[in-house]
Formats: C-alpha cells, sequence, structure tokens
C-alpha cells in the first residue's frame, strides 16, 4: 500500500471551492456583490468575520488548561487550595521547628516528646494555653502546640500513602478491567467480570471493617494504618476508573482511531485512559480527606502508630479522651485540624468536578 | 376562522425581547423585538436553525424561562390577557388548561416513575377539576383519540415501555386533555423518524381541525412548516426577518436568508444532479443587530446599507413582511 | 467500471447474554440479517432507513468494526472477513469512516494536528512530525480548514467545523472507501448543505467511492447514485437515485417516499400520504415471513406473513424483495387499512446494553 498524495494537481485542487463554503474563513474569500460598497464599510465587516472565526490567542486551548482556567475562578477550589497549602506548609516545616533551631529559640517550640511541663501536671489538672505553651500542655506535660505541628507531617504521609496505595491498586485493577471490557472480547469480558466480582466483595465490606482487619494482620503500626485505609479505597478507585473506561470506550473516537488503524494498546493508552482520568483524579482529592479522617479513626481506635515519639492527629484524639473532663481543648485542637484539613481537600475536590463536568463547560 | 367573544386575535405578540444576563458574562440577546399574532384556530410556524431564538420565544410567552437571570420585555397578550406581568398563579392555571406545549423530547418531558395514565388524568383533574375515576376513564378516551392502541393497557404503563413516538402521542394527549386554544409544539417531530414525524403531524394537523385550536409549529424544517402552517415567521439571530402566509413564502421567498435556505436543503423531488447553494459560514457570524443586519456576514446580497443599523419589517401585498434592504424580487418573482 | 465492494449475505447478530460470571446467550437481536449490495469504484451508494433498521451496524460491520456473524465482505478482490487483527489494520488504510456526531466522534485532548496524524502514524506514514506535517496540511486545504487549525483542540470549533475535521481524518490516509455515517445530521441546516457539498467535491477531485449511511431519504437522493432501502436488517429496495423517486415499488419505500416533507405547499397539500400503522418491530423478535407485513397496507394474507421474500431484479438495476411487486405496481392490489400492532419497547430495552448506540435521527 503506498501513501501516494492523490492531490498533486493544483488546478484540479477543490480549495477555493471548499473554502468559499467554509465557515472558517468567513467572508474574507467571499466573492462581493457588486456596486458600492464603503471600503472602510466592507474592512470592518471582514474584520469581524475573522473575529469571530479566530480565537484570540495563538495556542488552541486544551481541556486540561481550560478545567485549570476554571479552577483559578472558583471560589471553592481557592479556599480548598489556600487550607491545603498551608496543611503542607506545616507538614514541610513543622517538624524542623520542634525544636526550633537556635535562631529560632524566642518562639515558645520544643521537642515533640519532651515534657517540659511534667512538673505542672497533677492529677485532675492539666494547665491550660499560656504564653510558653500557646495551646497548653498534654497530660504527658508535652507541649501541644509543638506535637500538632509535628504531628501534621505523619498525617499528611498517612493521607498521601493511603490514598497512593489505593490509586495504584484500584487503578490498576480498574484499569486492566476496563481496558479488558472495552476491548479485549469474549477473554477480556470474562477477565473484567471475574476482576469486579473480586472488588464486589471487597466492596460489599464495610471499609473500617477492612482497614480493622488489616491493620490486626499487619500489628500495630503507622504503615498497617497507611496499607488498611488505601486497601478500603481500593474498590472505589477501581469501579470508577472501569467505568469511566468503558463509557469512553464506547465513544465514537474510539472507533474513530480503530477505523484509523491505530493498535489497541495505543487506543487504550492513548485515548481511552487519559480521558477516563479526570474522574479518578477527582476522587482521590477526595479520598485524600477521608483517609486523613479514615487513619484519625483507626488511631482512636487503638489500631494507629504506638509510638509516642511520632505524633498524630488521631492518636493525639485518642489520647486526648482520657483528659477529656479535664481539658477538653487537647480534644478540640486536633479534631479541628482535622476537620479543616479534610475539608480543604473536599473543597478542591469538588471544585475539580464542577470544573470538569461537560455539562457546566463553555 | 371562528371569532370568539373577544374580538381580536387569540395570541398578540409584539416586541417581545428576551436578554439572559450572567455576572461576568456578556449579556445575551436571545430575541429581541420579536412581532407576530396567532388568530383563532390558525398554525403559525416559527422556523430557524438553533440559536435563532424560536424555542426562547415560547418560553418567554408560557412564563416557562427561569426567573432569575432573565429579562423579558415587550408584550404578549393572549385573548386580551397580557402574559408577561400577570400573577405567575393565574398563569399556571392558564398554562396547561388554555395553552399546552408539546416538546421535542418526549422522555424527558414525561416523569419516569408515574404511569402514562395518572400523568394524562392528572391534568384533568388539576385543570377540570374532575373526579380521580372520571379523569381515568377520560384519559383512556385521549389516549385513543391521539391513536395509541389498546389505551386501556397502556395507561398502566410507564413511559420507558413505550416508543418514542407513542410517547409523542401521549405527551400530545395530555396537551389536548383540556381543549386549549392554544397548543404550542416545540420541535415535536425532530427526534422522530421520518414515517413515525408523519403520523404524528398528521395527528396534529388533525386536532387542530377538529378542536379548533391554534398551534404554534416550532421547528427547523421548512418541509414541515409547508405542509401545515397558514403563517411563517422565519427567525435569525433573534429577530423576525420575514413573515407571509405559507403559499407566497415558498412560492417567492423575499428575504436572502429564507432564499438561503430554501436553497440549502435537498429536496426529495428535485432532478438529480443539481448543487446545493449552501449559505457560506456559521450561525456564529452575526453581527449585532443594532450594528445592522445580522444576516449580512453571511449574505451574497450585502450592500453597504445593510451595515447602518437594524433593517426594519417592510410590509408587501399578501400580508407580508420582510427585513431587509436589499431584496432579491426579480428571483423571486416579483416584478419591481 | 469495478466493484470496489461486494457485501455477500452479510449478518450480525448480536448475542442477548445473561450470567454472572459466565456468560448464557438467551437470544439475538438481528441487527443487520441478511445483507448483499455491491458498490462499484467512484460510486456512492446510499443506505437509508429508520433507526434501528440496522443501517449503522451494517455500516461499521463493513469495516469490521462490528464483528460480522455470517456472510462475506469483499473490498477490492480480498475478503475481509478471513483478515486476521493485523491484516486487517494495514488494510483499514483504504478504508475509512466519517460518523454523524462530529463532537464525540473527536477525541478532545488531541488538537487537530494530531487527530489528523494519528492515523499516518499508525501506518508509519511519514517519518517523522515535520514530514506528516507536511502531508495533512494538503488535506486541510481540501476540507476548507486554515493552517492555525492544526494548534486548536476540537471544542473550540463550530459543528460544521468539526465535520471538516471528521473528514479531514478521514481523507488524511488517501482511502479508497469511505463510509459516511449520518454525515450531516447532527449540523444545522444551511451547514448541510456545505458539508454535503464539500463530499461531493472531495469525490470529483480524489475519485473516492462512498457508503453514504443517513435516516434522510432526501441528502441520501441527493448525493448517492444508487439508493438502497433497509427495513428490519434487509435491503426492500434498491434502485438507481432517479428511478426510486420515480417509481419506487416496495410499499415500505413508498411510505417512506411519502412520509418526508417537500419545503413546496402545493406539492405537500396534493400529494397522497401513505401512513404506516405502530412502530418498527424489536430487531430481537422479528416478524416471522416478510419483515414489513405487520405494518404493510398491501399486506396479503398468503405468502407475506410466511415466506421471506428474496432481493429480486425486477428491472435492470432495481431490485426489489417483495412478493406482490407487480401486483401492487399495476394497481392490481390495493392498500388496506392496518391496526397497529402493539410494539413494548421494554423488548428493546434488554438489548440495549449489546447493541451499539443507533443514531437517533
Amino acid at each position: 500500500m503506498t501513501a501516494e498524495p492523490t492531490q498533486q494537481d493544483p488546478t484540479q485542487h477543490p480549495t477555493q471551492d471548499a473554502v468559499d463554503s467554509g465557515a472558517s474563513r468567513g467572508l474574507s474569500t467571499q466573492p462581493r456583490p457588486p456596486g458600492p460598497f464603503g471600503q472602510r464599510r466592507a474592512e470592518r465587516i471582514d474584520r469581524l468575520a475573522e473575529l469571530a472565526a479566530t480565537p484570540p490567542d495563538e495556542r488552541g486551548e486544551s481541556l486540561t488548561r481550560e478545567t485549570f482556567k476554571r479552577l483559578r475562578r472558583s471560589p471553592m477550589a481557592i479556599a480548598g487550595s489556600v487550607v491545603i497549602a498551608i496543611f503542607v506548609v506545616i507538614a514541610l516545616v513543622g517538624p524542623l521547628l520542634t525544636p526550633p533551631p537556635a535562631w529560632l529559640s524566642f518562639l515558645p517550640l520544643y521537642g515533640p516528646t519532651a515534657e517540659v511541663g511534667l512538673d505542672q501536671i497533677r492529677p485532675g489538672h492539666i494547665p491550660g494555653n499560656s504564653a510558653d505553651h500557646w495551646f497548653g500542655l498534654d497530660h504527658l506535660g508535652r507541649d501541644v502546640l509543638s506535637r500538632m505541628l509535628f504531628g501534621a507531617r505523619t498525617t499528611l504521609l498517612v493521607g498521601v500513602v493511603a490514598t497512593m496505595i489505593g490509586f495504584t491498586v484500584g487503578a490498576a485493577i480498574g484499569g486492566l478491567a476496563g481496558a479488558a471490557n472495552a476491548l479485549g472480547g469474549r477473554v477480556g469480558r470474562w477477565l473484567d467480570t471475574t476482576l469486579m466480582r473480586g472488588i464486589d466483595m471487597l466492596l460489599a465490606m464495610p471499609p473500617l471493617l477492612l482497614a480493622f482487619s488489616v491493620a490486626a494482620v499487619l500489628g500495630r503500626s503507622l504503615l498497617a494504618v497507611m496499607i488498611a485505609v488505601g486497601v478500603a479505597a481500593v474498590p472505589f478507585f477501581a469501579r470508577l476508573l472501569r467505568g469511566s473506561m468503558i463509557a469512553q470506550a464506547h465513544r465514537d473516537y474510539v472507533l474513530a482511531a480503530s477505523s484509523l488503524g491505530v493498535r489497541r494498546p495505543q487506543i487504550v493508552l492513548g485515548h481511552v485512559l487519559p480521558n477516563s482520568l479526570a474522574p479518578v483524579i477527582v476522587q482521590a482529592t477526595l479520598t485524600l480527606a477521608t483517609a486523613i479522617i479514615e487513619a484519625a479513626g483507626l488511631s482512636f481506635l487503638g489500631l494507629g502508630n504506638p509510638d509516642s515519639r511520632t505524633p498524630e492527629w488521631g492518636t493525639m484524639l485518642a489520647q486526648a479522651q482520657n483528659q477529656l473532663s479535664v481539658r477538653p481543648e487537647l480534644a478540640i485542637y486536633p479534631a479541628v485540624a482535622i476537620i479543616i484539613t479534610a475539608l480543604g481537600f473536599t473543597l478542591l475536590g469538588e471544585a475539580m468536578r464542577e470544573a470538569l463536568d461537560p455539562k457546566l463547560r463553555r | 376562522m371562528q371569532v370568539e367573544a373577544y374580538d381580536g386575535p387569540l395570541l398578540e405578540v409584539s416586541d417581545l425581547s428576551v436578554t439572559f444576563r450572567r455576572r461576568g458574562q456578556r449579556d445575551v440577546h436571545a430575541v429581541t423585538g420579536v412581532s407576530f399574532t396567532v388568530e383563532a384556530g390558525e398554525v403559525v410556524g416559527l422556523v430557524g436553525e438553533s440559536g435563532c431564538g424560536k424555542s426562547v420565544t415560547a418560553l418567554a410567552i408560557t412564563g416557562l424561562l427561569p426567573p432569575r437571570g432573565v429579562e423579558v420585555t415587550g408584550s404578549a397578550r393572549f385573548a386580551g390577557a397580557e402574559l408577561l406581568t400577570m400573577d405567575p398563579k393565574q398563569r399556571r392555571d392558564l398554562r396547561g388548561r388554555d395553552i399546552a406545549m408539546v416538546f421535542q423530547d418526549p422522555i424527558s418531558s414525561l416523569n419516569p416513575v408515574v404511569p402514562i395514565g395518572v400523568q394524562v388524568a392528572e391534568v384533568l383533574i388539576r385543570h377540570r377539576h374532575q373526579s380521580r375515576t372520571v379523569a381515568q376513564r377520560e384519559a383512556a378516551q385521549l389516549l385513543d383519540r391521539v391513536g395509541i392502541p389498546d389505551p386501556n393497557r397502556r395507561l398502566k404503563e410507564y413511559p420507558h415501555q413505550l416508543s418514542g413516538g407513542m410517547r409523542q402521542r401521549a405527551l400530545i394527549a395530555m396537551a389536548i386533555a383540556c381543549q386549549p386554544r392554544l397548543l404550542i409544539a416545540d420541535e415535536p417531530t425532530t427526534a422522530l423518524d421520518v414515517t413515525i414525524q408523519a403520523q404524528i403531524l398528521e395527528l396534529l394537523k388533525e386536532l387542530v381541525r377538529e378542536l379548533n385550536t391554534a398551534l404554534i409549529m416550532i421547528t427547523h424544517d421548512l418541509g414541515v412548516v409547508a405542509g401545515m402552517c397558514d403563517r411563517i415567521n422565519v427567525l435569525y439571530a433573534g429577530k423576525v426577518v420575514e413573515t407571509a402566509a405559507r403559499r407566497p413564502l415558498f412560492a417567492a421567498p423575499h428575504h436572502p436568508y429564507t432564499v438561503g435556505l430554501l436553497n440549502s436543503i435537498p429536496r426529495l423531488d428535485a432532478p438529480r444532479g443539481e448543487r446545493l447553494h449552501p449559505i457560506p459560514g456559521s450561525v456564529r457570524d452575526l453581527l449585532p443587530w443594532p450594528e445592522g443586519c445580522a444576516y449580512a456576514p453571511r449574505c451574497t446580497r450585502r450592500v453597504e446599507q445593510c451595515l447602518a443599523g437594524t433593517p426594519e419589517l417592510i410590509p408587501a401585498p399578501d400580508g407580508r413582511n420582510y427585513r431587509c434592504v436589499n431584496p432579491d424580487l426579480e428571483r423571486a418573482g416579483v416584478p419591481a | 467500471m469495478s466493484a470496489l465492494l461486494e457485501v455477500r449475505d452479510l449478518k450480525v447478530h448480536f448475542p442477548i447474554t445473561r450470567g454472572i460470571i459466565f456468560e448464557r446467550v438467551i437470544g439475538h437481536v438481528r441487527a443487520v440479517d441478511g445483507v448483499d449490495l455491491t458498490i462499484q469504484a467512484g460510486q456512492t451508494y446510499g443506505l437509508v432507513g429508520e433507526s434501528g433498521c440496522g443501517k449503522s451496524t451494517l455500516g461499521r460491520a463493513v469495516l469490521r468494526l462490528t464483528e460480522v456473524t455470517e456472510g462475506s465482505v469483499v473490498f477490492d478482490g480480498i475478503d475481509l472477513t478471513t483478515l486476521t487483527p493485523e491484516q486487517l489494520r494495514v488494510m483499514r488504510q483504504r478504508m475509512q469512516m466519517i460518523f454523524q456526531d462530529p463532537m464525540s466522534s473527536l477525541d478532545p485532548r488531541q488538537n487537530v494536528e494530531s487527530i489528523l496524524t494519528e492515523g499516518l502514524a499508525a501506518h508509519g506514514i511519514g517519518r517523522n512530525r515535520a514530514e506528516r506535517r507536511e502531508l495533512i496540511s494538503e488535506t486541510l486545504d481540501a476540507v476548507g480548514l486554515p493552517r492555525w487549525a492544526l494548534s486548536r483542540y476540537p471544542h473550540e470549533f463550530s459543528g460544521g467545523q468539526r465535520q471538516r475535521i471528521g473528514i479531514a481524518r478521514a481523507l488524511a490516509l488517501r482511502p479508497d472507501l469511505i463510509i459516511a455515517d449520518e454525515p450531516v445530521s447532527a449540523l444545522d441546516v444551511s451547514i448541510q448543505a456545505q458539508v454535503i457539498n464539500l463530499l461531493e467535491e472531495l469525490q470529483d477531485s480524489l475519485g473516492l467511492t462512498y457508503l453514504v449511511i443517513a435516516h434522510d431519504l432526501a441528502v441520501v437522493r441527493h448525493i448517492s447514485d444508487v439508493v438502497g432501502v433497509m427495513y428490519l436488517g434487509a435491503l426492500v429496495e434498491e434502485a438507481p437515485s432517479d428511478l426510486l423517486y420515480a417509481e419506487p415499488l416496495h410499499p415500505y419505500t413508498r411510505s417512506l417516499m411519502s412520509a418526508v416533507p417537500i419545503p413546496d405547499p402545493d406539492l405537500e397539500d396534493r400529494r397522497e400520504r401513505i401512513l404506516l400503522a405502530g412502530d418498527l418491530p424489536s430487531p430481537a423478535n422479528p416478524p416471522p415471513g416478510c419483515r414489513f407485513h405487520t405494518r404493510c397496507p398491501w399486506a396479503q394474507p398468503e405468502l407475506c406473513p410466511d415466506e421471506r421474500p428474496p432481493l429480486q431484479e425486477i428491472r435492470p438495476g432495481h431490485r426489489v424483495a417483495c412478493h406482490w411487486v407487480n401486483e401492487i405496481a399495476d394497481g392490481r392490489i390495493r392498500p388496506h387499512e392496518v391496526t397497529a400492532e402493539l410494539v413494548s419497547a421494554t423488548e428493546d430495552t434488554t438489548t440495549a446494553p449489546t447493541l451499539p448506540a443507533t443514531p437517533v435521527p
């Protein structure tokens, strides 16, 4: 088969006619009606047609760019991003400041495990906030603010790693099932059905129970919490990506690609997958929020990190419950921090969902 | 034409304008200064391409536009009563009883979880205050009237159990339940196959004849209006550009847009091998009306005067009006 | 003139399946049920029919985008149904498709350049990006799109322009055969003519062969040399397009023809309408005998309900599948009333998942 161009003779080229009937060129190639036609007016109307035909900037606007543009205008996205940014900065900087380096030693911050105020703790009495301890002390006389700052990193780590586990495993299973179902023929459909029945079984278990079982098997550790929360998120990612891929695979452009003779793997990787990812990314953002809450929940239930040297907001919340009658603030600080962070991710996720919704586009 | 106690047109729309205002976006003038009248028992066509404002006009008349972000000016008088400023409750009573609508997509116009019979009966209960049993019986008669076979069985079925054509018939049954004086059909056959379209159009024609209902037919299909409308209004970019009785309109279209539309559709009866003459450009390439004729950028008969502000509607014989400063009267068969 | 495409007794049946892990076939949707047709090189064959008649499935089956159940599709002497997937993939360079909805048939994440060069890259045409860009620039001119379109994305264009992109994509590989599935039905009236003219111009200058699938008889007749009318998965009539309008012989063609509105009030008032009763029966459970006999105003008690009429050549180039074609043409059989039969849409919905979306006109 040769790829010899069939349109070599320029005189036979239908360009002129095609352009005449073309929406794109508007007026510029129109035969002008004879008679008096003011040059200035003519220019004006030509320019108008050009304006209608030529978008303002040189480069085309991809969907991703357009989505970001819309996100930048959304107050919800801005609020969410600000919260997340503050959280991330704290997570990065927090452990460096606890204890603070010498040139910042005027800050009332301490090491996360330093029992600096142990002498002030008496049974039934924990001192509240003071100039030395802005958030007060906990039951072992440790500075709460320092522990919160230090714990931000752990909390973020738990959320991110758990989400990544859920995303990677879920997307791998869902992607495989989706690809198999969409383009794999009979065997593919069987593979898809089998994989999805497995996912259904995971889905049938309450996430917290699932996380419990994993944590029980792996023992008490931060890693166990991450894996437990991640595994609980797997079925959601798998279902979502598979459904999204199957929907995309039935679109005409996939048919168009296969009729062009594009190879199947290329169709899946180049067309179906990229177009299916948007809802999964939104889900990942939302999962970050729930992962942080779930991790806190597991820690609260005593499955979290037993090592008190690395504080984490969930564990802090769990430990605070014994002092609830004495110092309720000890529970309130980490709880509020968890809520605000989760809200940040939720806001951003919802804003992204809106920005990506084709119904709200244009 | 039957003259009722009220001595005047059944519906008189004058200078109707609809503007969509959204924060941070340019105002959209969907309809600008549309005027037309509908006599009792008359079939009036509103014809135009997508975005010409034909559907918005109908929604504005019936008060179905969202209340926020929309500005409606002008007047629409139904049997002498002003619809645009009418109390919403009064308008709701009127709608469904005296003015009924049929939409393009029957599946989204019907409630998917309520049987057809109940939906038809509800109209009767709401507007004619009938008892449930009487309404059910009459609903069956209505379904029979619109040509749904085995109506008593169909009463209990849900919209998804009916085919597209049957759904549209059910919707028409709901619309004619109270024998409205005005029926507005917005692209009622666009979603249907051509043989089903013929059935539905035939049904609408029969109903108009029998019930002496006036009908506003909104469509993009000039073939559809040719077969059934008494008067036709051609809309472009939110304005009526030509209005005429159907025979004069098709025999001698005056406005270049009407001419363009007629020349651009392939006709079943045309000899083969004839080239189509498309209208260049797309509806996006328009001039805002105040600056001149919106159609000018696509018009082959454009002259300088086209850009000197909005052209006026020019009256011509046969009750025709056209909005063009340089019409092709010779080609239209009218001696200049 | 020689035949470029020959379709012989083509059948496409979609299985209706049930089951949790192991699927059980409980029935078939006979989307295409025995179609014979021949398309001459350089000709346009128009396939017309209402939604659900299987015309789109036929178009896809010809390209083997849908698996063929039975029959053969011979393209330029090669039976496509016997090719291996890789052979078929290579073969696709010569057969392209234009879709109905220009928005959903273009990947929203690809810019126009990537859309147009994808096929070239898949077939190894052009050594690098610059070379391929050179190749498609001609195609771009041919369909009347400006050069700056290359870096833009589908959503930045109007409907008519998008359809031009779709046509350019099909043309980029310099195919011999183009299958156009409802190429204009999603477009505005004034834009339809632009696209129809473009298709005709391209055929003249590039010597293309078209299979045009549409529900709009006027469009199909305008553009085609030969028109085939489909009803419930089979051809009921095939004729040169002038002949078909002048003398439709099959009762279904007659009613279809009479249902098409013509923008001419005098003609509309004069002409006789043959209104069909009821809806299209479900292709999962087609009526026995002649598929059309349940709605046919000329149906007879003998033959029609029992025997499926074959597509026979009645006049030169004019094939009709009707037992009583001569008697109807002579006026010996008169049309009669038909009571509409109940067609439940629920049967269709059960088959929906396996049936590719048929465009609703």
